[in-house]
């Protein structure tokens, strides 16, 4: 077949306004839509390990319809901060709400729940590691939260707490750092480790599966979790309900039955 | 003609909204990070391990897929048996399989609590979160777009020159050495080229099966995942250097399809 110049001239004039055209239909469609918000649904990102409690919470609320997206706090959070905006933020730490705050994206947070950091073992796993100081044995795997994600981040501050040859050979035995908390239950389910710290809601939230070891008490990190409206949400009346339904209500409970503590209460 | 005026512009349309959409994303990559982030990106001696761990472990699997899908694919292509369709599938079925399938599947198979993960730690072996991981992982996903094509290749060479070659007492062995791959070449390297793309780009199933760890397990993909939440200007100059990588590969592999004598033999 033999192209002509002529179409190959019309097909690169083509592509050229197509190129333009896709470029600022996407800048006007942006202010078209930001307005029209639908009121009949509350768009919700929050950290993984909110997934159980917010789950049911969403199926009983009743004003809108709630559309959960789990991933790593500060996935999330870096999502917000390239443009992505659901009406709610929900993190596993007050650090990364307060952050977005600061940068003006999200409204004032307020703290609504607690949670602890716990050593999680496979419940099957026999007693290779009954202790923390089991963790530093020869044949130990463990996983843990990346740096940056709120349970990788609280893990390194209870390792920090240890003595510098502990948590040098603890640190040794990591396997795997994970995106998020989700990640390393999957690995403990899984037999792929033999422990990682996770929060003592997703040990409740196994199934049997996962054995919670309790944390010295002098090591224990304050978990609270903090959410906040975003700025810019096109549902924004949704959104305050659903915050306020998690201080106080239908989400209160569920996170309640979850294994998350009371805000201010420890 | 003159009754389908308007159908060759359309397909010029048809292919100028494929072109946009689909080079959009990479020159947006590009556009946002400056050859600057992409340079300090290389900088990083996290990056650099990622990107190594990347190319060794994606050319181990890249050897396993051809050494056995090569052979493979020729039964398949040149044998005529009942099953034979249901085998195509079979193989194929991974193309098609979302990322995270593929790790539920792997761990369900070979992890700890999986089927063969009794004999495997009875063997001493641990698969799960090593490097070993990696390479099953990118393996299991990339082998499909090797396989498939290299079966199109084989089925398409005429059948006679196979038959010629046997006739003048060449065995099967040397027939598929010395005629069928030379033949298929075009096919094989292209085959290559996907599969290799697809195992750079692998992510989903290796985050399941294999975790990130940082010279273990982290590969670009991961590495990027990890800095999109940190670091968005490191996430995009390493995205920009995976892109370049590919794009790379792609090309050397095209360019020598072009060289190579077997295209004009096949003709």
């Amino acid at each position: 077949m033999i192209v002509s110049h002529r179409r190959v001239a019309l097909l690169a004039v083509l592509l050229a306004t197509l190129m333009g055209l896709s470029v600022s239909a996407c800048g006007s469609d942006d202010e078209s839509t930001a307005n029209a918000g639908d009121s009949r649904e509350v768009v919700v990102s929050a950290a993984a390990s909110l997934k159980k409690a917010l789950t049911s919470y969403g199926d009983q609320f009743d004003s809108a319809t709630v559309r959960l997206s789990f991933a790593g706090s500060d996935e999330l959070a870096a999502q917000i901060r390239q443009g992505i905006k659901p009406d709610v933020f929900a993190a596993a730490n007050t650090k990364l709400p307060d952050q977005l705050f600061k940068e003006g994206l999200v409204e004032k947070p307020v703290r609504f729940a607690t949670n602890e950091l716990v050593l999680a073992v496979p419940a099957d796993g026999g007693d290779k590691v009954a202790s923390l100081a089991d963790l530093t044995g020869n044949d130990v795997t463990i996983a843990v939260g990346a740096k940056g994600v709120p349970v990788g981040d609280y893990t390194l501050k209870v390792l920090d707490g240890l003595p510098q040859a502990q948590s040098k050979a603890i640190l040794a035995n990591v396997r795997s750092r994970e995106p998020d908390v989700g990640g390393i239950v999957g690995k403990l389910t899984q037999g792929a480790v033999d422990g990682g710290f996770v929060y003592r809601s997703d040990v409740e939230g196994a199934a049997g599966k996962l054995k919670a070891i309790e944390l010295p008490d002098e090591l224990k990190p304050t978990v609270e979790y903090g959410v906040a409206i975003v700025k810019g949400a096109r549902n924004k009346a949704g959104g305050q309900a659903f915050v306020d339904g998690l201080l106080e209500g239908a989400g209160a409970k569920a996170l309640a039955d979850n294994g998350f503590g009371a805000p201010g209460g420890g | 003609m003159s009754q389908a005026r308007w159908f060759p512009p359309l397909l010029a349309v048809a292919l100028a909204v494929a072109l946009s959409f689909l080079t959009l994303p990479i020159v947006a990559i590009f556009v946002d990070s400056g050859p600057a982030e992409l340079l300090s990106s290389l900088d990083d001696a996290a990056a650099i391990d990622a990107l190594t761990l990347s190319l060794w472990t994606s050319t181990v699997a890249l050897v396993i897929i051809v050494v056995v899908g090569t052979p493979a694919a020729y039964l398949l292509a040149t044998r005529r048996f009942r099953a034979r369709n249901v085998l195509i599938t079979l193989i194929e079925l991974p193309l098609v399989l979302p990322p995270a399938v593929a790790g539920i599947g792997l761990l369900a198979a070979l992890g700890p609590n999986g089927l063969f993960g009794q004999a495997l730690d009875d063997a001493g072996i641990r698969v799960v979160l090593t490097t070993l991981s990696v390479i099953l992982a990118l393996t299991f996903v990339a082998a499909p777009f090797y396989l498939r094509q290299a079966e199109a290749a084989f089925s398409a060479l005429d059948r006679s020159w196979l038959d010629a070659s046997r006739t003048l007492g060449a065995g099967e062995a040397t027939t598929f050495a010395r005629v069928a791959i030379p033949a298929a070449l075009p096919g094989l390297i292209a085959g290559l080229a996907l599969a290799w793309g697809r195992a750079l780009g692998e992510f989903g199933a290796t985050l399941m099966f294999a975790g990130s760890f940082r010279g273990v397990t982290q590969t670009v993909p991961l590495a990027i995942y990890e800095r999109f939440a940190t670091d968005f200007t490191a996430a995009l100059g390493l995205s920009a250097v995976l892109v370049a990588v590919s794009a790379a590969i792609l090309m050397t592999v095209k360019l020598a399809t072009r060289a190579s004598p077997a295209r004009v033999l096949t003709r």
